[in-house]
């Protein structure tokens, strides 16, 4: 199978940037420094090409009801013009992916939901699609691009920033038709714009031409990472429900029916998500194994970890058995054939200061 | 891509030089740009004996991590100390300051069997298609 690129491949190649397969896609993760990518973010303003993210269009005089149904947030609180963040979950309660809702009108809802699941998303909302609700893969009617940072919103015409967080604007910039929203992926303040993939280029130079920092998936991850920001087939997955990934707060079991609703209400816990920091050197990656503080019961698994480059020290997530999740508990982590000393810690690792 | 002609290198693309009985070992130039900014070294303890082949420590940038492989086999007789805590210098000089271990050489015979520069370059041209 060929790989997918977004319309701003070239400009990638063009900018030096070393491109990998990711989800099918030809995407940078780095253009010269992961590090120095993600200190702009957080010092500055960095941004990123997400065009491979994908997008659901539901639709409809009942659209609302149907996005009511296979979301466990309550949709029925949000304004038109507002976005929020939510899941998909199957029967079992666990996850079919996680997603942002945005309510343009109450008959139309975007979808925006990750690359590697958008087809499996696509069938699994479209199996509840009625005539008074439809739903459509507009995946390739937009590009995305993230704009993050501190400093991000100051390079956005007034008339088309959102105003607060989760919230959105249908706008013209720069003489071109776009949707900005008051998003992001990496713990900061910033927008993620959507827009006609012809026109991703002229919104990718204007900020170039700001000083934005061209930013990869490498410098995504620490981010979010960082941000405690969950990552569907590591925090999240088909195994996990929001209980146990610490997302209890988009779950609102008094809306009403939804798909999952029913197992979720049996509260079944089996692990529970920690955020891990390093005593002993080493760094803790995905599927590194979790022990107890003897090392001889194995209790759980590493689901990511890297270098922070904000803390300069080691940061992991893993799940544990419930009874060992708790704050400042100790445990261990094998990394490289050695149990190595490490503690449960409170997330996110980073939080920005308002 | 630098690849000096006075050393050797494996196909795990580390580099060897060697000096009477003991090899210099480290990454090559391709190992440390793949890898990107090194972040963690782990290196064995003095004394530690290798056969050819063996995993002998670990480079770890942001977003991978990578065994290192012992080019020919032999016992550890001295470690590059500051590359574990300034593990950046293995991407500003990896031929030079950014040197891992050096072994004392159990069976020179296997020293024959590493690639010169020009090899390895052909080496990963034909790994590159």
């Amino acid at each position: 199978m060929s790989l997918k690129q977004t319309p701003l491949y070239k400009i990638h190649k063009q900018l030096g940037a070393r491109i990998v397969d990711f989800a099918g896609w030809e995407m940078p993760v780095q253009y010269d420094s992961v590090i120095e990518e993600h200190h702009a973010v957080r010092k500055h303003s960095g941004m990123f090409d997400v065009s491979h993210m994908g997008e659901l269009l539901v639709h409809g005089p009942k659209a609302e009801a149907l996005v009511q149904k296979v979301t466990c947030n309550d949709v029925s609180k949000l304004q038109s013009g507002t976005c929020q963040y939510s899941a998909l979950l199957n029967e079992r309660g666990t996850f079919v992916d996680d997603i942002i809702v945005n309510k343009i009108t109450p008959e139309q809802f975007l979808i925006c939901v990750n690359a590697s699941n958008a087809d499996k998303d696509f069938q699994w909302v479209k199996a509840f699609e009625t005539t008074e609700a439809r739903v459509d893969n507009v995946s390739d009617q937009y590009f995305q691009i993230a704009v993050q940072g501190p400093e991000a919103c100051d390079l956005i015409p007034h008339a088309s920033l959102p105003e607060k967080s989760f919230t959105f604007v249908q706008t013209i910039f720069n003489g071109k038709e776009c949707l900005i929203a008051r998003t992001g992926y990496t713990g900061e303040d910033g927008v993620e714009i959507y827009g006609r993939p012809q026109d991703a280029e002229m919104f990718w130079n204007y900020f170039l031409e700001k000083g934005v920092k061209p930013c990869g998936l490498g410098a995504r991850d620490t981010l979010r990472l960082e941000a405690c920001l969950p990552l569907y087939g590591h925090e999240i997955d088909d195994q996990t429900n929001p209980w146990e990934a610490g997302l209890s707060w988009i779950v609102k079991m008094d809306k009403g029916d939804f798909i999952g609703r029913e197992a979720l209400a049996q509260k079944k816990i089996s692990k529970k998500l920690i955020g891990i920091f390093m005593q002993e050197s080493g760094f803790a990656r995905q599927g590194c194994k979790i022990f107890d503080q003897s090392g001889e019961k194995e209790i759980g698994i590493v689901v990511s970890g890297t270098k922070s480059p904000t803390l300069d020290r080691a940061i992991a997530t893993g799940f544990v058995l419930p009874e060992f999740s708790e704050i400042q508990k100790e445990f261990r982590v094998d990394i490289h054939q050695k149990k190595r000393q490490a503690v449960v810690t409170l997330r996110p690792f980073y939080k920005r200061k308002k | 891509m630098n690849l000096p002609d006075d050393l050797k290198y494996t196909k795990e693309h580390a580099w060897v030089t060697t000096n009477g009985k003991t090899v210099t070992i480290g990454i090559s130039d391709f190992a440390q740009d793949q890898l990107g900014e090194i972040v963690f070294v782990e290196l064995p303890e003095e004394g530690e004996e290798f056969s050819e082949g063996d995993a002998f420590g670990v480079v770890e940038s942001v977003k991978s991590v990578s065994d290192v492989y012992a080019p020919v086999a032999g016992k550890v007789v001295e470690l590059n100390d500051p590359v574990v805590d300034s593990p950046e210098i293995i991407n500003d000089d990896c031929y030079g300051d950014g040197w891992l271990i050096k072994l004392e050489v159990s069976d020179a015979s296997q020293l024959d069997e590493l690639m010169s520069a020009k090899e390895y370059a052909q080496f990963l041209k034909e790994e590159s298609e």
